[in-house]
This record gives C-alpha cells, structure tokens and sequence, in this order.
C-alpha cells in the first residue's frame, strides 16, 4: 500500500516538472508534429479496422436480441443501439485500451531506451528540462489526436454496422439511415469528449513515467513496458467508472 | 578551472564518495582513473550536476555550484560538454541534427548558420560531409563518438567531460580520440575531465590524474609520475599489465642511474 502511495506521488511530481514554459520553440513545435505522427496517424489504419469489424458485430447482435425479443422492437433501433454502444463505450473506452497496448509500449520502451543509453542524461547535462521536453510534445499530440481517432472509430464502426446489413439483409437501409438520425443527448457528446482527452493524458502520462524512470537495460525496459500497458489499462478502466458515475448519473 | 572540496556522495547506507578534494585546471585534460567500483561515474555525475552530492563543493571559477539559483545552474549546464560512455547520441536525429541541437535549444543564430557551425565542428572532429545525414546507428562506433565530441563542443564549452570515451574502441581509435580530446582542450582552453581506466590515454594525455579507490583519491599526479610513483595500489592499478610492470623497471633503473 505504502509502495502504491510512493507511486503515485512520484507521478504528480513527475507531472509537475513535465509543465513548465517549453523550452526551443521550433524544436518542441517539430517534436509535437512528429508525435501526432507517430502516436495519432500511425493507428489510424488500425483503429479502423477494428471499429469497421466490431461495429458490424455489434449490430448483428443487437439484431439478434431486438428481432428475437418477446416485445416487438422497431428495426431502426439496431442502428440506433449500435450508434449509442459506439458513442458512449466502444470507442472512447475500448479504442483508448487498445491504444494503451500500441501507443502505451511505444511510449514506454522508447523513452525507457533513452534513459539506459543515457540519452536523457545528455539532455539533462545540457540544461534541458528532459521530461518536459520528451512528455509534453506525447501529451500535446494525444490529447490532440486521440478525439479525432475516437471520431475516425465511431465513423467507421457504423460503416461496419452498415456494411453488414447490406450483406446480410438482416435490416433494410432505410430502417438503419432512421435509427443513426435519431437524436441523443448533448450531455453524452460532452461525456464521450471528457472521457476520451481524459484517457488521453494517461496514455501519454503514465507509460512516460514508466520509461522516465527505467534503471538497468533492455531486460528492465521490457518490463517497464510491460507494467505500463498494464497500469495504464487498469487506470483507464477506474476512471471510465469514475467519470461516468460522475458526468453521468 | 574546478576545484572540489571535501566531496561526499552516499546512497542510502553506502558511502560511494569519502571527502574528495581536488583541482582541475583549465586548458589541461584532467583524468580520474580508478578500478570498476572505485567512484569515478559517481563522481563525474557530481561534477556535471545528474548526482547531487551529500556534502563538499564544487567551485567553477570560484564559484560553489551547489549553491546555484536554476537560472545560474541553466547558465552552468549551456557551458558544459559532456561526451557520455556509450555516445548518448539522439536515435531519432542524423549526425548534423545532433550537433545542431544543443544550438537549436540554446542559441538565437539563424538555421544558416547553424548548420555551418555544426559542418565546422563536425570537419574539426575529422568527418566527412558523407556522414553528416545519416543517423548513428548507420555509423561505427569510434564515428559515434567523434559525433559526440563534436556535439560537445558546438557551443564553445568552458568545461568538457568526457566518460570513458574509449570503451569498446579499438587502440587505434582509441588513441585518436584521446589526441582529439587533448587538441581540443588546447584549441578551446577548456577545463577537460575524463574518466577513463584505459593505461593507454592516461600515458598519453594525462596532463593531471586523480587516481580514487573506495571513494577516496588515493593519489594525483602526472603522466610521468605515474610511471614511478611509489603508492602500492597505483602500482597494482598500472602495473597490472605486463608490458607497464616491463616499462616500470627500465624507468626506475633509470631513475637509479641518472641519480647515482
């Protein structure tokens, strides 16, 4: 428990020397282009392909439980569900957990192999602020990024919905086009945006603790790497409680 | 130059660094040599500001800084160059990016002349325009180091330190690197420290050495010192080799006959 505590306040002081005034302005403004880059553009392909494949079996079973349901359900409502499902939890929550797996290791191993061949020594020797010359420009481009990934998701996971209906028969098109028009609330736009910077800045934040704070060699990268995806997965899952009971209820 | 006060550094429990006292003077290549364990990294990251020791002082020109605000301590590190063991070179960047960095972060001169001043010191460091756009992994190991030398000193440092700069060089390269080093520590006028345990550079530019054992300087002298100096734990260190236990009798026999 005390270890766990020793954690965490290590974090926010880690925090704390991540937000200072940034230092060579062209230099960090390059930095941020090339993380939006690396951690943003370079899972675009990836997250569609997931969104496309999970949209569509999303809608298929919210087919199958409203058509075999004892109370008949209209089929438009398979859209509708399947737009809900895409908006409130499947891409903000489960597009931010896989991103932790992707962007969290890269995140982790990449700073964590600067620290052991003292790359990050070489910038602290010069007078760089180190973290906050690595962390901010991951910070910047994710919480930049990431809502434009989630958007891409939502956008592709009904393309999929879509798609398989058209394949399947299992609901005409019109009843889908009806079901994706139907209004939700502004409050759940609002909760989905919080939920996913919020996500976010722990994908950015908690791997670069991780790899900051590497001692030793490859061996202890590796495992640093390890520990981050699964902290950060498991933060992730926490605070998607924690805000929803929150904004929500 | 430097001067270092009855320095003391622990870990937790461990004392690794037991009241060092002692001058580096400008315009010299200063060594601290020693066995594995015997405080030197320790010691040079106190100097260069990763380590911050328990007690002591470290005077830069007069100066303790461990007493420094951040501004002073920022201004400090723009003067210092630091060419670390394994190069520490920037994977992400080629060699001139790399040496265009600390210009890029410290200095307000135009990309132009960036660049120029980048292509001087890395010609300087005897490398060819080739070599200026590929990235260290494409490179050998001794070029790596020439890049790291050369990032060192892009900025005209006053202070230069330089971490066992010949681990896993050939002799050869080892001894240009050395002769590089001591060239431009002549060129510069800059205080020089190296940390080395390579018999090689302390004879050939060892202008002062700082010999620590068990967190303690045992001894310092000179390159030619070295050779007679009658301290037992130096001669193990030095004469651990047979050719240096060879070269120790011709010199003291010497010595013997240019005294009689």
């Amino acid at each position: 428990m005390l270890k766990t505590l020793e954690y965490i306040g290590k974090y926010f002081l880690f925090l704390r020397k991540i937000f200072i005034k940034p230092q060579g302005g062209k230099m960090f403004r390059k930095l941020v282009m090339r993380e939006i880059f690396d951690l943003g553009m370079s899972s675009v392909g990836l997250v569609s392909f997931i969104s496309l494949f999970m949209g569509a079996v999303t809608a298929i079973q919210m087919a199958q439980n409203f058509q075999s349901a004892d109370i008949p359900v209209p089929d438009y409502y398979i859209s509708f569900a399947t737009k809900v499902v895409l908006i409130l939890e499947f891409s903000p929550t489960i597009i931010s957990l896989i991103l932790a797996g992707k962007v969290g290791s890269y995140i982790a191993s990449s700073i964590g192999t600067m620290r052991v061949t003292e790359q990050i020594d070489a910038l602290d020797v010069m007078g760089v602020n180190s973290s906050s010359f690595l962390v901010m420009p991951k910070i910047i481009a994710s919480v930049l990024f990431n809502p434009i990934l989630i958007m891409i998701s939502i956008g592709m996971g009904i393309l999929g919905g879509y798609m398989i209906g058209e394949v399947s028969h299992m609901w005409s098109k019109s009843d889908f086009i009806i079901g994706l028009q139907m209004p939700m609330a502004n409050r759940l736009f609002v909760y989905t945006f919080i939920k996913t910077v919020c996500f976010a800045f722990v994908i950015a934040t908690v791997p670069a603790y991780y790899g900051y704070h590497v001692e030793g060699g490859s061996l202890e990268v590796g495992r640093s790497s390890t520990s981050a995806v699964v902290w950060t997965s498991v933060i992730i899952i926490i605070l998607n409680l924690v805000l929803t009971q929150t904004i929500l209820s | 130059m430097i001067v270092v006060k009855d320095l003391h550094k622990s870990f937790e429990d461990k004392e690794v660094l037991k009241g060092i006292d002692t001058v580096f003077e400008a315009g010299k290549t200063n060594l601290i040599i020693g066995q594995s364990g015997s405080g030197k990294t320790v010691f040079m990251k106190c100097l260069t500001g990763l380590i911050i020791p328990t007690s002591g002082e470290i005077l830069f020109n007069g100066k303790n800084s461990l007493n420094f605000t951040y501004n002073e301590r920022r201004k400090l590190r723009s003067e210092i160059g630091t060419v670390f063991q394994g190069s520490a070179l920037f994977d992400s960047m080629t060699v001139l990016e790399n040496v265009r960095f600390p210009l890029e972060m410290f200095s307000n001169l135009s990309m132009k002349e960036m660049i120029k001043r980048s292509e001087e010191v890395l010609e300087r460091v005897n490398l060819t325009p080739e070599s200026f756009v590929k990235f260290p992994s494409e490179i050998s190991g001794g070029m790596q180091k020439r890049v790291a030398i050369a990032r060192a000193i892009v900025n005209n440092p006053k202070y230069l330190f330089a971490d066992e700069p010949n681990s896993g060089l050939d002799p050869q390269t080892s001894m240009v690197i050395d002769q590089l080093l001591h060239e431009l520590t002549v060129e510069y006028n800059t205080t020089t420290i190296i940390n080395t345990h390579d018999m090689n550079s302390v004879m050939e530019i060892g202008e002062t050495i700082v010999f620590l054992k068990n967190g303690y300087k045992e001894w310092s002298g000179n390159k030619t010192e070295i050779l007679t100096a009658e301290n037992e734990s130096i001669i193990d260190f030095v004469y651990s080799s047979k050719l240096f236990t060879k070269l120790r009798e011709v010199l003291l026999k010497e010595k013997n006959q240019s005294t009689k």
